[in-house]
């Protein structure tokens, strides 16, 4: 045991301590517990990175196995223009481009089996089946099918995204109760009416359960795609040949941006579903 | 009465979408393959029939999109008529597949309820740990589980054990979160009668959080297979398509082998399909002998 170590284990076992009393602490005001409720993960996460630096450094891990994050994060800043070019490449041209195509498509093909039972019978147990499979395994044939650019990574990220969303939709349309839907019958309203004010309002919890789902999936599909064959450019080409140069600290370095850009594609999805489900007893409950 | 019932709402529309489905197949394999055809016509200098056009696309060697007989009868020729330790026998790859996504599985969940039941009983751990463990996911894991594989071979960890950790980082997710919810379904009055039987935290949690948290645990253990299976399929990848699904796909696309990608693609569908058909029957069976009605 040197000291490095040591001194990273009393730092851990010292933010511990502060958590398990942040944690007890009853504050009056509602702004302090708001503050708390923040700085208690947060605190948990620099502890992480903390303790992570001191044992790499402290037992001499070789950087291969794992860089501490000092290293990561000066690569990181240093290598700017690339890591924003695979940026743009991977999640601007693919991801968002497939995430929309493929939430449409299927937020679409559910409005128009909603009509039609026997059609729903028999989408929705093949839409579930479907959503249990490796989908990424198509991968390699989209390459073949679109080239190595990103038209076929959008065509991973389409398939995968597609059927989450259209067995949630699906699922969602019928969330009204009947007691609801009879009211709109009673006003003689038409099926579009019923539609856009009563059963869609309640399906978003659910649509937005398969956005939130498919924030990651598509993040997901797009960088294993990249594995099957791509231009010299994009975070999964980036990936997998600087691993093959032992360059681990640019890999890491990569993950950080995937990592950063999934939580903010998630975090903004999760932002328009409180604003749009304001109504919502889980969105409720967190502001109360 | 009950099965005409069960014929015509389930069994009869999932049978004419799949008819559909392949009767699709068919045309886009005809479609797709056409070109292909017509050049190798064109640069005999002969014109094709349209007949002969037809039966061409149907029996190609390296077809763009196989027709659904061909990749059948690849899966039936690597599977049945190949002995089952050779390289060449598509069960020999699956389970390659297959053990790393149950070890993965079973290091998950020990792991994932393990952390379950540390959220539920400390306050600190609740409101550290979560947050974590969702952000967690949004990293796109999968996309690095090459890297891991490849670092975690450096240092000598080769074998079962990386792929089994990837499918291991993917499972753990959904169970801490459906065990935390689980954990905490029983009602505050059940919880106060524990506490007039002075029943310790373990006796609450052996007696009554655990069974209550049974049918949070399996739904979530449906989610976890089938990503296990995912994680370990994707792991294979780098390992320079030794064996396994992932690596036949791997071995499929570099060589153009669209049958073999294709028959793999339906071998890990099949797995994962039995994979969470038995999770489903171990619950029916979990749930039946805790007494509950179906």
């Amino acid at each position: 045991m040197n000291l490095i170590v040591i001194g990273a284990l009393a730092f851990w076992l010292l933010a511990w301590a502060f958590n398990e009393w942040l944690v007890r602490l009853r504050p009056a005001s509602k702004s302090l517990k708001r503050a708390i409720d923040i700085a208690v993960p947060l605190i948990f996460g620099i502890t992480i990175l903390v303790l992570w630096e001191g044992l790499v450094r402290g037992f001499q891990v070789p950087v291969v196995l794992l860089p501490p994050p000092s290293m990561i994060w000066t690569r990181l800043i240093g290598s700017l223009p690339i890591l924003w070019a695979d940026f743009q490449q991977t999640v601007l041209k693919s991801v968002l481009t497939g995430y929309v195509l493929g939430c449409g498509l299927g937020f679409l093909v559910a409005i128009a089996i909603d009509r039609s039972p026997f059609l729903q019978k028999g989408l929705l147990p093949l839409g579930n089946f479907v959503s249990a499979l490796p989908v990424v395994g198509i991968a390699p044939i989209m390459v073949m099918w679109f080239g190595f650019d990103w038209p076929s990574k959008v065509a991973v990220v389409v398939i995968m995204t597609f059927f989450p969303m259209l067995v949630n939709t699906v699922t969602g349309l019928s969330a009204a109760s009947s007691m609801e839907t009879d009211l709109m019958r009673t006003y003689a309203a038409s099926w579009w009416q019923t539609l856009v004010k009563l059963r869609l309002p309640a399906a978003w919890p659910f649509i937005f359960n398969a956005l939130k789902i498919n924030s990651t999936l598509a993040l997901i599909g797009a960088i294993v795609a990249e594995f099957f064959g791509t231009p010299i450019v994009g975070m999964g080409f980036r990936i997998s040949t600087e691993v093959g140069r032992m360059n681990v600290d640019m890999v890491w370095a990569e993950i950080a941006v995937a990592a950063l850009a999934g939580s903010a594609f998630y975090g903004a999805v999760a932002l328009v579903e409180r604003a749009v489900t304001f109504w919502h007893p889980s969105v409720r409950g967190e502001r109360a | 009465m009950s099965q005409t019932h069960a014929m015509r709402d389930k069994i009869l529309p999932v049978v004419t979408i799949l008819l559909a489905v392949l009767v699709f197949w068919y045309a886009a394999a005809a479609w797709l393959n056409a070109p292909f055809e017509r050049d190798t016509a064109a640069r005999a200098g002969t014109t094709i029939a349209l007949t002969d056009l037809l039966k061409n696309t149907m029996m190609q060697e390296r077809p763009v999109l196989p027709a659904p007989h061909q990749v059948f009868a690849e899966l039936w020729d690597t599977t049945v008529n190949k002995p089952i330790t050779s390289k060449r026998s598509l069960v020999y790859h699956a389970w390659v597949t297959l053990s790393a996504t149950l070890l993965g599985f079973a290091i998950g969940t020990v792991l994932g309820i393990v952390l379950a039941v540390g959220i539920v009983h400390n306050r600190a751990m609740d409101r550290s740990l979560m947050p974590w463990v969702i952000a967690s996911q949004t990293i796109p894991i999968l996309a690095v589980a090459p890297m891991i594989i490849v670092v975690l071979n450096a240092i000598g960890l080769s074998g079962i054990l990386p792929k089994a950790l990837i499918s291991t980082y993917l499972s753990f997710f959904p169970i801490v979160v459906g065990m935390v919810k689980g954990l905490r379904s029983p009602e505050q009055i059940q919880l106060d009668l524990m506490r007039t039987y002075d029943a310790s935290p373990a006796q609450v949690l052996t007696k009554l959080r655990w069974p209550a948290a049974m049918p949070y645990l399996f739904t979530s253990l449906k989610v976890a297979i089938a990503i296990s299976l995912v994680g370990a399929i994707v792991g294979e990848l780098p390992t320079g398509a030794v064996a396994g699904l992932g690596a036949r796909l791997l071995a499929g696309s570099y060589y153009g082998q669209t049958v073999q990608i294709w028959s793999a693609l339906f071998m890990a569908a099949g797995l994962a399909a039995v994979l969470v058909l038995v999770v489903g029957m171990l619950h029916a069976m979990v749930l039946k002998r805790m007494g509950a009605r179906p």
